[in-house]
């Protein structure tokens, strides 16, 4: 059957993604740290859809480790998700530069380092699909959080590149970018309601948008438009600013 | 963030609690009082509403299914539409699903829902086999109604007063067909309705839409709609999408005037006076749930829901008394939903027996409650009861007459501990 790879399998999107993917036929390999955590979940979505679900172990700061992690997939992924993210202290990272290191190295370095490998491989199969959950954080640098925000611009800069130099070989990037969601991530924020979409909801539109070949999606849609008149306030303006 | 009922009535501030194991669960019971679980936040009124409100409904995990038995495992905060969208490709149904599948299995139980089946197959905990509960003394157990049939009959029903429901095991039943056979008949008074009702007795699926602004000799006429599943083989079920009010609507816009033409449009649209229909699962079961949060049509102050039950040999009487009530208020009820319903079951507070229900939506406004207190005097003159999961007002007086059980549950809460632990604002209104 074919596989999915779901990398960063234990956050909320990734499991509600994992779902959506299940029920529409495919099977899941679920990549994470302590990935035995996952088996309650793995039986749960087989239970679900009578997909086979299997778990792998993978540590995203463990850059020698990757290549040997992909190796070891005995059938090679259709797809890969990477759904990778650490949110981290802004406050701790703006001193402790081993906090500001490993929000760079979690959501970026990490995940450049194993997409490298596999998106070579889809390359030289000439198929495939690449999703990368970014953020609208990424759009524009703000106080609240712009140690995490450079780092999804970054991870937002290298799918853009990505899906640049796979476009030839037929390979798809989607870039995803949540506005708020519902997830641990966020538990005890006060978040908007109307602006805030639950993990079910970006899953759906990540299977739909992937399966259309979409290249870049904001969930919920507002966000593609809230984040359009962000990043037009001009600079003079937003510096003393608080959003 | 405050949780709210489906009802939006009353708005409280409350303290929600998560819970990663049993063990951190144990601990938030330990620690607080006045604790209520909460699922979907489906039920209507108090039930699920105190100042500490334990989530449930994250704990989402299928377990285990048996193929041959039809035996699904899963944790207490999936959703009745979490298994459909699973299971009906698979040949399996609900065996007992209320008017909405939105709600959580730990709810489903918590309220001993009943369906459209219920003069057939009863209430959901007839599908019961057997779940896990973290009650008060923090320890979860293993509950049945074989093994331990007090707690058994006392949280079926309990609406979550006897602890955490974290886990059940349930029957599910073979079908063959997403769809159903439906026929609708067209009557002209409560008279002709109660025939119709009799007639279909012999069909697994029946309800009435009642027209409850209706006046005079035609008090009482209904859409009777009665089906059963097709064996047509098509089981290609697949989530819908949904369109979704987005904002409360102004509470005027649910009047007198719009609440009639409504009726009269659903009404008029049944041309014969008996009809045949092909229906999917959705349309049939759960034709509210294609709106998403339809509550808001009721405005920014909320709405109740009013649901009772009369014995059946006083049913007549007492629907036509009360029908007559709500046409001289002249307050409007969209959903107005008429039930047979069979035997009651040995559960302390599940509210079926066998007689009439109905259930009606008004939005809270001055003069309703006065309005329900003289509907609750006939309902007390002819032994009928109120349903907790729809309830917001409620007196304790009112309340005890209807259930004959009820200090069998407040002893058992007693004896159990129960009784400070788990509270809901409306248990302690009712005094349970």
């Amino acid at each position: 059957m074919s596989y999915i790879l779901i990398i960063g399998a234990k956050s909320d999107i990734a499991k509600a993604t994992a779902r959506e993917y299940a029920k529409h036929g495919y099977d899941l390999y679920l990549a994470a740290r302590n990935a035995g955590e996952l088996e309650e979940f793995a039986n749960d979505v087989t239970v679900r859809t009578q997909r086979t679900v299997k778990i792998v172990e993978l540590d995203i700061l463990d850059y020698k480790s990757h290549q040997a992690f992909y190796e070891q997939l005995a059938e090679k992924p259709l797809g890969v998700i990477s759904a990778v993210g650490y949110l981290g202290d802004q406050e701790k990272a703006q001193t402790d530069f081993d906090e500001a290191k490993l929000i760079m190295d979690s959501n970026y370095t990490g995940v450049v380092s194993l997409l490298n490998i596999i998106a070579k491989d889809f390359e030289h199969r000439r198929s495939g699909f690449m999703v990368g959950i970014s953020s609208v954080a990424g759009d524009r640098g703000r106080k609240s959080n712009y140690i995490y925000g450079s780092a999804k611009a970054a991870l937002t800069a290298y799918l853009s590149g990505l899906r640049n130099r796979l476009h030839d070989a037929q390979v798809y990037v989607l870039t995803v970018k949540p506005g708020f969601v519902a997830t641990k991530m966020t538990e005890g924020m006060d978040l908007p309601e109307k602006l805030t979409a639950q993990p079910e909801e970006v899953a759906e539109a990540v299977y739909k948008a992937q399966q259309k070949g979409k290249n870049v999606l904001y969930t919920k849609w507002m966000w593609r438009w809230v984040m359009l008149i962000i990043k037009m306030i001009p600079e003079w303006k937003f510096k003393g600013m608080s959003i | 963030m405050s949780l709210m009922s489906w009802g939006m009535y009353p708005k409280i501030k409350n303290a929600v609690y998560q819970y990663d194991n049993e063990k951190i669960l144990s601990q938030i019971i330990k620690e607080h009082n006045e604790l209520i679980p909460y699922g979907n936040g489906r039920s209507y009124g108090d039930s699920a509403l105190s100042s500490n409100i334990i989530n449930v409904k994250p704990h989402d995990y299928f377990i285990d299914f048996d193929e041959e038995s039809g035996l699904l495992h899963v944790q207490a905060g999936v959703l009745l539409s979490e298994i459909l969208e699973s299971f009906v490709p698979r040949g399996w149904f609900l065996k007992v699903t209320p008017g909405t599948k939105l709600i959580t299995v730990g709810g489903a139980i918590a309220s001993d829902v009943h369906g459209k089946n219920h003069h057939v197959e009863g209430c959901f905990s007839e599908c019961v086999k057997e779940f896990n509960i973290m009650l008060s003394e923090s320890e979860s157990v293993t509950c049945s109604n074989e093994t331990t049939p007090e707690l058994f009959r006392a949280t079926c029903g309990g609406n979550g007063l006897t602890g955490v429901i974290l886990d059940a095991k349930i029957y599910l039943k073979k079908i063959n067909s997403k769809y159903l056979n439906q026929t609708t008949i067209k009557t002209k008074n409560l008279k002709e309705t109660f025939q119709a009702f009799e007639k279909y007795l012999d069909k697994p699926y029946s309800v009435a839409w009642i027209d409850c602004l209706a006046k005079g000799d035609k008090i009482g006429k209904c859409l009777l709609m009665v089906g059963d599943f097709r064996d047509d083989g098509k089981l290609d079920y697949k989530k819908k999408s949904q369109i979704s009010i987005p904002f409360n609507f102004p509470s005027f816009a649910l009047n007198n005037w719009s609440v009639r033409a409504f009726n009269w449009l659903y009404y008029g649209k049944v041309k014969e006076r008996v009809s045949k229909q092909r229906v999917d699962i959705d349309t049939f079961f759960y034709p509210l749930d294609a709106i998403g949060h339809w509550n808001r049509i009721y405005g920014k102050n909320g709405f109740t829901q009013y649901q009772f039950i009369l014995p059946k040999e006083h049913s007549f009487q007492g629907l036509e008394e009360i029908l007559k009530e709500i046409s001289d208020s002249g307050k409007g009820s969209f959903l107005a939903v008429l039930k047979l319903y069979g035997k009651a079951n040995e559960n302390y507070l599940s509210f079926p027996l066998e007689g009439y229900s109905l259930a009606l939506d008004f939005k809270i406004e001055k003069g309703l409650f006065d309005l329900l207190d003289r509907l609750d005097e006939i309902v007390v003159k002819y032994n009928g009861r109120i349903y907790l999961t729809k309830d917001v007002r409620v007196s304790k007086e009112v309340f005890e007459k209807g259930y004959p059980y009820i200090n069998t549950f407040r002893q058992f809460r007693k004896e159990n501990k129960m009784d400070t632990k788990f509270q809901s604002l409306q248990s302690k209104r009712v005094g349970i």
